[in-house]
């Protein structure tokens, strides 16, 4: 049996009896155990429960109970949802012994599926960071290169799909936390629509932009498991109420007459060369495939990584105000009073970039500065959503890159927090529209780096954005270019 | 806008969080990189804008009122780093009075 990448492969291995459910998860574990001390791509590994759960979908496929494409198929979590009997850490020393009483719904979707979750990934801190080097538990590496980064903050999903040590694995995307990572590990990772998916059990980060998805090697993949996770849950108040599909079966490769936007703001200066030619020769197959180019400009777009810097953090200051040290996270030793209790709880738990996170959503929302900075993001906001408004006028969706550069080197920015924060700056209009996005692989540099195409698309119209992938997927096939053994 | 060590350390105080003089430099010359930057906003015409909280039209759902046990204490109090019978532990409260 060779190897499955995919979760189409795996269905068909099992569907034919070629591999049991159990073989895989062992086959993967067996991979974990040996690859993953390379790229510390999980931070817990769920050895038993994922060989009781391919036990469970074992004995359901034999008995004729076939649950669909997921059943029996080994994937993984990003270490923000929380599950029950296992712990959740989001990444922190905060939570590094956190074990929650119930399941997300992201997770008890994917479970329902009859998929078999290996593990959960590792992350930048509370899904703070670009880089994935702001984890308790140490650094991802990328698999494409373990000198670099893996980008952030699902690293851990993204370079456990590209090493295969999971078929695929599901994210978090804030400010392009699923689709930065995607591009610079050479995967499809894709943010739906802000309402989409619900959050309840997701550890919040910036509600008003938190949304989960799927990272996979395929564009069919990813639109297998987003079918599988959408839909309004009564337990999130924000997840809507619309038909959901099933996406997969919905793909096509037809976008003959799609209109396909391409915003002259997004090809921002200090961009890598290699980046803007890869990306341009990706537009041009697009166009080659049928679909019309119209360019199109996004004036406000230049001040979307500064609106988001106010807005992100400063909901994060308000959400991450629940880790106190008195009720379920890590607690300082010999606290003399309540006082001192919670000063240093949260600052022996909490990271640096978690911390000057808080300070600066907090500072944001302090008395004298409210008006100068948050409700100016706020308004700066409407004009960043007005701009998206005014180009569906005119287009169906808009492609560019996902990240300005390629993976970089370990340790190169995490010093310069702003030069970080700016590595999103074509990731972050999408979540502040609450806009349906996905990364999906255009390409190598002359190093050998993955190269990501970016495609937007209107509220809730993640169909249009998965057949557009698609259909430039198919027609070049990057994806079956596989990460080499890692060294 | 460059912040003043005072006003990071009043920021700190809020957010309760304390760090140590190195650390508190570092802070205050980051976060001050950070809003210079973000000062760009200010050149944004917004008089006539409205703020967006949210990007979706949010209304109230309601359901029936409903007894419904979702959480036990016992669940509750799992992780909890200190406790007592039914409830979480913490050091005193009240500070002795000097």
């Amino acid at each position: 049996m060779s190897i499955p990448r995919t979760i189409k492969e795996a269905a068909a291995l099992i569907e034919k009896r070629e591999a049991s459910p159990v073989e895989l998860a062992e086959l993967f574990l067996e991979r974990i155990s040996s690859e993953d001390a390379k790229i510390n791509s999980y931070i817990t590994v769920w050895k038993e429960a994922a060989l009781e759960a391919a036990r469970k979908a074992e004995k359901q496929i034999s008995e004729g109970n076939y649950l669909g494409p997921l059943h029996g198929v080994p994937i993984a979590l990003k270490d923000i949802f929380v599950t029950k009997d296992s712990r959740t850490t989001c990444g922190s020393k905060m939570l590094r012994d956190f074990v929650a009483p119930y399941n997300s719904t992201v997770a008890e979707k994917l479970m329902a599926s009859g998929s078999v979750v290996l593990g959960k990934n590792n992350m930048d801190e509370f899904a703070m960071g670009s880089s994935n080097e702001t984890s308790y538990f140490g650094p991802v590496k990328n698999p494409w290169d373990t000198d670099r980064v893996p980008g952030g903050s699902s690293g851990g999903s993204a370079a456990a799909t590209a090493a295969n040590l999971c078929i695929a694995s599901v994210g978090t995307d804030t400010g392009g936390s699923i689709r930065q990572p995607g591009s610079l590990c050479g995967v499809v990772g894709m943010k739906p629509t802000y309402g989409r998916v619900s959050r309840y059990g997701m550890i919040a980060f910036a509600s008003s932009l938190d949304q989960a998805g799927p990272l996979a090697k395929t564009v069919e993949d990813a639109a297998i498991i987003l079918s599988s996770i959408a839909g309004h849950d009564p337990m999130d108040s924000t997840s809507v109420n619309l038909p959901t599909a099933d996406y997969a079966s919905a793909l096509s490769t037809d976008i003959k007459g799609l209109r396909i936007g391409i915003p002259k703001e997004y090809f921002i200066s200090g961009m890598d060369p290699e980046v803007e030619k890869s990306v341009r020769k990706a537009i041009a197959e697009l166009e080659t495939l049928g679909a019309e180019i119209v360019e199109i400009s996004l004036p406000h777009s230049r001040y979307a990584v500064s609106t988001y810097y106010i807005i992100a953090p400063s909901e994060a200051s308000s959400n991450l105000a629940r880790y106190d040290g008195v009720r379920y996270t890590y607690r300082c030793e010999n606290a003399e009073t309540l006082r001192d209790l919670f000063f240093r709880s949260r600052s022996e738990g909490f990271g640096d970039e978690v911390k000057r996170r808080i300070m600066l959503g907090t500072y944001a929302l302090s008395t004298g500065y409210y008006d100068a900075y948050y409700l100016k993001a706020q308004k700066a906001r409407t004009l960043i959503i007005r701009d998206f408004d005014n180009a569906w006028e005119e287009v169906d969706v808009i492609a560019s890159a996902t990240s300005p550069e390629t993976a970089f080197r370990i340790g190169e920015k995490a010093d310069d927090p702003l030069k970080m924060y700016l590595s999103d700056i074509l990731t972050i209009p999408c979540n502040i529209a609450g806009l349906p996005g996905i990364s999906v692989p255009c390409g190598f540099n002359s190093e050998k780096l993955p190269i990501g195409l970016q495609i937007m698309g209107k509220p809730f119209d993640e169909q249009t954005v998965l057949n557009v992938a698609y259909a430039y997927e198919q027609s070049t096939k990057w994806y079956e270019k596989e990460v080499s053994p890692l060294g | 806008m460059k912040i003043s060590k005072e006003d990071v350390l009043n920021t700190a105080e809020l957010a309760r969080l304390e760090f140590d003089d190195e650390t508190l430099s570092k802070f205050t010359r980051q976060l001050g990189d950070i809003l210079v930057h973000i000062d760009e906003l200010a050149e944004l015409d917004t008089k006539d804008v409205e703020p967006t909280s949210h990007v979706l039209e949010l209304s109230t759902p309601f359901r029936k009122d409903e007894v419904n046990q979702l959480i036990t204490a016992e669940d509750a109090l799992s992780n909890a780093p200190s406790k007592e019978n039914d409830f979480f532990t913490v050091p005193k409260v009240i500070e002795d009075q000097g």
